[in-house]
């Protein structure tokens, strides 16, 4: 007999995820941050000039995905990668649904992975969405101009457009990592608002952590400063020392999280439901 | 494929903490049988169910299924299927999206039985509608659908009939014996032995966490039998006879002044006849009866009096 494979319990996470108004709170919020703020920089003569590329805003609408990632990185991202990741453990125990699934013929491991997949296919997403409706409200505002890299060269509006999809997809390496945390939150907590908020408290600490006198040299090994690591890009030449940094680091914190998570996972015993 | 009966548990233990929910259950289903898993209301039942379904880890013991292992590999609960307490779904999934997640996660072909199982449980009228709003006794029916979806050889039930209102009681016990008629070996706990009754013919009765009895039930009905009652002219002299005489146990007196108890032997019945009558208890009534199974199980689960 041939048992289901793990790419079916993916499918059908991601089914499950098309059902819940929690997924499209993220979305929603993906789309109308990246709206709003754009608004703002055309309602508003003024520009952040002490974030890279804030300057250029209304000069080019390429920079305005580009500040999206920097702010966004605070809080707003990792608040709706964790939204999803950090609930998609533990709602199957707040449904009483975990011993319904777990009493198929899927292994306990395909689950979990079938889970981590679609956690990180939902944060991809909401990313892509997040900087797609922030580049293309950028461009209605500011047009599709030149941009100057952090080394001060101008580069060509198609070259910028190519740094930019470039930027976002090295973006989602910590973003990847967030995810992993809030999945083995979830899964230790079983109860996603925990798991949520537990995500967000941690990223947030990690920024503080560099405010601490003495702690400061610790700050190219915070999960937090990978999410800068795409600047690397947007220099001449290329620097990629931030963004293989980012690779590595942000696996530190990945790889353990998840094993955590997967062992929790199939050591737990399903007394709910 | 599979050797071993259905169910074949030894030893099974949970601790939790303190509380020793199972406390070393052996256990054996045979094929065909319709076993009924009988004790009061936190004896164990849901606790060793969850264990052979590999939900949750026994403390010591194992559970075999066909002679596999629930912990070793999902692959044990081939040909089984079941639930344990109130079945769950997806709540904002209709019934028929619930079953074909279900049907994804069995293979071999499940989803194609979809039709079939809504039909047995008369919910294909209310297939497009979200569980979030059925109510519990079309849980109930789903939570069946969805184990049939697996076309089980083995299906354990945990007290599928609780909450039910009597109509749907009715209709449960009549599914699951047709289930029984069609060869699949069932499992259903219960903690009230009239709801088992006239479906299973193997009971055990578990009381906190242990086994009370394990057999036929026919058997458990022969040895309610032994139970005799007594009137008398004098119920106190009567009472302390009873008491005194060794030969006789489980002494209990009903409202209207009838003594109950369970002699040894019919050689111990004739032998009280003439202590009482020595006491000056004449007797009006000394008859051979057979108790109810309810009297019967209250004793083996709430011990003696
Ligand atoms: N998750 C748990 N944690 C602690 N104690 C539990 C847990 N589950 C069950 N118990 C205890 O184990 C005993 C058996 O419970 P259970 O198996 O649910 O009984 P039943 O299903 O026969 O009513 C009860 O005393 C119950 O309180
Ligand atoms: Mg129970």
């Amino acid at each position: 007999m041939k048992s289901p494979s793990t790419f079916t319990v993916y499918r059908w996470e991601l089914r499950k995820l098309r059902a819940q108004k929690r997924t499209y709170l993220g979305i929603g919020a993906a789309i109308l941050v990246p709206m709003a703020f754009t608004i703002a920089v055309a309602l508003r003569p003024g520009e952040p000039r002490d974030v890279p590329f804030g300057r250029y805003i209304h000069q080019t609408g390429l920079a305005i995905p580009l500040v999206m990632l920097l702010f966004g990185s605070i809080w707003f991202f990792p608040l709706i990668t964790a939204l999803v990741a950090g609930d998609i453990v533990a709602n199957e125990d707040q449904n009483g649904t975990m011993k319904t699934i777990l009493t198929r013929s899927v292994e306990r491991t395909q689950v979990f992975f079938g889970k981590v997949l679609a956690a990180f296919t939902y944060a991809f997403i909401a990313v892509v969405i997040s900087a797609g409706f922030a580049l293309v409200a950028g461009l209605f505002v500011s047009g599709y101009n030149p941009l100057t890299s952090l080394s001060g060269q101008v580069v060509s509006a198609n070259e910028g457009l190519s740094l930019v999809g470039a930027s976002v997809a090295v973006y989602m390496i910590p973003i990847l990592a967030i995810a992993s945390i809030a999945l083995m939150l979830s899964t230790v907590t079983r109860n996603s608002a925990a798991a949520v908020v537990g995500t967000l408290m941690f990223s947030l600490i990690l920024q503080l952590v560099v405010i601490i006198p003495g702690l400061g040299g610790l700050k190219p090994y915070l999960l937090s400063t990978q999410f800068n690591a795409w600047q690397g890009l947007l220099r001449t030449p290329i620097d990629w020392d931030p963004i293989i940094r980012a690779a590595w680091v942000s696996s530190a914190y990945a790889i353990p999280a998840l094993l955590i998570a997967l062992v929790v996972f199939l050591r737990r015993d399903v007394t709910g439901g | 494929m599979t050797s071993g009966p259905p169910v074949e548990v030894r030893g099974l233990t949970k601790q939790y903490g303190d509380i020793t929910a199972v406390d070393g259950v052996d256990l054996t289903v045979e094929a065909g049988d319709v076993f009924g898993y009988l004790g009061p209301n936190g004896a164990g039942k849901t606790t060793s169910m969850r264990m052979m379904l590999g939900l949750i880890r026994p403390t010591a013991g194992e559970v075999k299924l066909f002679g596999k292992d629930p912990q070793e590999s999902i692959s044990a609960l081939t040909g089984v299927a079941g639930f344990v307490e109130a079945p769950r779904f997806y709540p904002y999934l209709d019934a028929k999206t619930n079953l074909e997640l279900l049907a994804a996660l069995d293979g071999d072909g499940a989803n194609g039985r979809i039709p079939e199982v809504l039909d047995i449980v008369e919910l294909t009228d209310r297939a497009k509608d979200k569980v979030g709003g059925y109510s519990h006794g079309m849980r109930q029916r789903l939570g069946i659908a969805a184990s049939l979806l697996r076309k089980p050889k083995l299906l354990m039930l945990d007290e599928p009939a609780t909450g039910l209102d009597p109509a749907g009681m009715r209709d449960m016990r009549l599914l699951i014996k047709r289930l029984a008629s069609e060869g699949i070996t069932v499992l259903l706990s219960s903690h009230l032995l009239a709801e088992v009754e006239d479906v299973c013919d193997r009971v055990a009765i578990i009381r906190k966490g242990k086994i009370a009895y394990q057999g036929q039930l026919s058997q458990l009905r022969k040895e309610a039998g032994l139970s005799y009652s007594l009137r008398t002219t004098d119920d106190t002299a009567a009472r302390k006879v009873l008491d005194s005489f060794t030969a006789v146990t489980d002494v209990a007196a009903s409202d209207d002044g009838t003594l109950r108890f369970h002699p040894a032997d019919e050689s111990a019945v004739a032998q009280l006849s003439g202590q009482l009558t020595a006491a000056g208890a004449m007797i009006i009534e000394l008859a051979p009866r057979s108790a109810t199974l309810e009297e019967l199980f209250f004793e083996l689960t709430e011990g003696e009096s």
